[in-house]
């Protein structure tokens, strides 16, 4: 076996310990109730837009798939959001608290293998979860209304990225508090982020600098809202993009450079994990 | 000098929480094959001393090495087996998956995993219960599947901390014996426990600490072959009879019928029961009884219980 033996059997465990204890199931269950409203309300709006417009608002009906296809974007982003803290938050500091973490450490293996074995293991599910829904609302366009989203993978490829933003903040944080502090920390910068991104929309929208420099210091601090708008402003219409009105769309874009930014955060956040663990008392 | 023949060595290792020292100055050298104790009061700083040793926690100043190895390193801990005093698990694996699991962070061969998991789990008992879920395990259970736990990897030392937690009768007898088994295969044990009485029965030696540092390490033989106190009745005792007892004993007490004396060692009872017999007392009864470890621990440690 290799010297990376602990960073598989981790991720293995993780992955079980969440399939075993029906988060996996809950969630997926979920998703699919989800899918199934989701596509029910698709269906009947379609139907309607297809009374109304006839074959003369074909603009008007594609921003309509593009709306409904970003909401069900929207949502698939909040809940795979939501349920990235609550599955990770407990990961490391319950395991310290409870000392179930002391015979795992105790064995021969470098201690930042079991973070990244557990981000892997996370990551997994979370990835999992994301395709079934984001997929499911893709499936759901196609064969109600034979559309897509423009620009899906790359849409689809942020939405990842905040997963794994928000999993790496939530695991350094399990390693330096209780797991309530660190739920209340995770929560309390994706909320930040959140309210900040929706100054910057408003402050883009009426041209306010001072609001969207807020929006954007928000954003250095935890940018998973950032790199929602940046996945909604690749996957809008352009006459929604250039109107900047949609609720689930984006009027002030990231920039590459912000994107840039939240994959090196998320790489240092993770690395800063990996370091604390390996330093800390237990 | 760092010696590989020690399993155990530290020097001067210590360990502050602010201005608290959990541990201080703790000098110890565990030889391999010894079945040590470590003995203290509550909150003297064993649990502390056996997370230092695992590299669990980082000690604030000293060094400490297993087999020649810093401590800390992962590499060294593939020989140690250890079985933490509150031990916690993944309680949705079952028996067998857990030891499997924990197999696979030792990264033993493969092939070995299942006989060594079967094998395991008969000497702790618990063969019929591979496939249930620990968390419908009693705690004397959890505590058999911990040692197996700590034994998978047939570890040259295993660190043991409060091992017969929650076991009855039976499981305590279980890892007397298995302690012995160990000890007659080689394996070095670090026992803490709170039980004098297992510790006197199985180790060779014993520290004594308290508030963090080591106050005496002695063979235990060697403590056990010391004081002995005799309890004598008999008739015709006189106070010639007790003075002449003090070539053996500085404390003798003489009440009537009733002598009591405290002597070194075993080696002069039969001297001073022909002495009394010669010196033309009528003996009824003659009872040494050896100094407790329970004795030397309040002796050694006090009755403050380290607080």
């Amino acid at each position: 076996m290799g010297s990376y033996t602990a960073v598989g059997v981790m991720a293995r465990l993780t992955f079980r310990e969440a399939a075993r204890r029906w988060v996996v199931w809950v969630a997926l269950g979920l998703g699919l109730l989800f899918l199934v409203v989701y596509g029910i309300g698709f269906n009947e709006i379609e139907k309607d837009i297809s009374v109304n417009q006839g074959n003369s608002g074909t603009l008007i009906t594609a921003e309509m798939h593009n709306f409904l296809l970003l909401a069900g974007m929207y949502v698939v982003n909040f809940l795979t959001s939501i349920m990235t803290v609550l599955v990770s938050v407990d990961a490391l500091s319950g395991e310290i608290n409870s000392g179930t973490i002391h015979t795992v450490v105790s064995k021969p293996v470098p201690r930042w293998q079991i973070v990244l074995g557990k981000w892997l293991g996370f990551s997994g599910m979370l990835s999992l979860s994301l395709l079934l829904m984001a997929g499911g609302v893709t499936l759901v366009g196609i064969l109600v209304a034979q559309t897509i989203l423009p620009h899906l993978v790359q849409g689809m490829l942020l939405m990842w990225l905040i997963i794994l933003l928000l999993l790496s903040v939530s695991l350094l944080g399990g390693t330096l508090l209780s797991t309530l502090a660190n739920g209340v920390l995770v929560f309390g910068l994706f909320g930040i982020g959140f309210i900040g991104g929706w100054i910057e929309q408003i402050g883009a929208f009426l041209n306010n600098q001072a609001a969207v420099n807020v929006g954007v210091v928000t954003s250095l601090l935890l940018p998973s809202e950032a790199m929602w708008r940046r996945a909604a402003f690749e996957m809008q219409s352009p006459l929604v993009g250039a109107m900047g009105v949609s609720p689930f769309g984006a009027s002030s874009a990231p920039s590459l450079v912000m994107v840039g930014y939240a994959v090196f955060y998320m790489l240092g956040v993770l690395f800063l994990a990996m370091r604390q663990f390996s330093r800390k008392d237990l | 000098m760092v010696s590989e023949l020690y399993a155990i060595e530290t020097n001067r290792l210590s360990k502050y929480f602010g201005e608290k020292a959990a541990v201080r100055d703790l000098t110890l050298q565990v030889g391999q094959g010894e079945v040590f104790g470590f003995l203290g009061p509550n909150g003297a700083g064993k649990t502390t001393s056996v997370k230092i040793l695992l590299g669990l926690i980082q000690p604030s100043a000293g060094a400490g090495y297993l087999f020649g190895q810093p401590l800390g390193k992962p590499e060294v801990r593939r020989k140690v087996g250890f079985l933490p005093e509150h031990f916690r698990f993944h309680d949705w694996l079952t028996a067998g998956e857990f030891l499997k699991l924990h197999a696979d962070l030792y990264q033993m061969d493969a092939r070995q995993v299942k006989p060594r998991i079967t094998e395991l789990l008969a000497l702790v008992g618990l063969s019929e219960f591979s496939g249930k879920k620990l968390r419908t395990f009693s705690k004397g259970m959890l505590q058999r599947i911990g040692l197996a736990q700590a034994l998978l990897n047939r570890p040259e030392l295993v660190i043991l901390d409060e091992p017969t937690s929650g076991l009855d009768p039976v499981g305590r007898r279980l890892v007397r014996d298995i302690i012995r088994d160990l000890r007659q295969q080689g394996t070095t044990v670090f026992l803490n426990s709170h039980l004098l009485s297992e510790v006197e029965i199985t180790c060779d030696r014993v520290a004594f600490i308290k508030h963090g540092e080591v106050i005496t390490t002695r063979p235990l033989q060697a403590l056990l072959e010391g004081e002995v106190t005799v309890t004598v009745r008999a008739s015709g005792l006189t106070p010639q009879i007790a003075a002449g007892l003090q070539r053996w004993s500085q404390n003798v007490r003489l009440d009537g019928e009733h002598l009591g004396l405290t002597v070194s060692g075993e080696a002069v009872l039969p001297e001073i029961h022909r002495y009394l017999v010669t010196e033309g007392a009528a003996v009824y009864s003659f009872q040494p009884e050896k100094v407790s470890l329970e004795d030397l621990f309040i002796q050694i440690v006090g009755t403050d219980g380290g607080l």
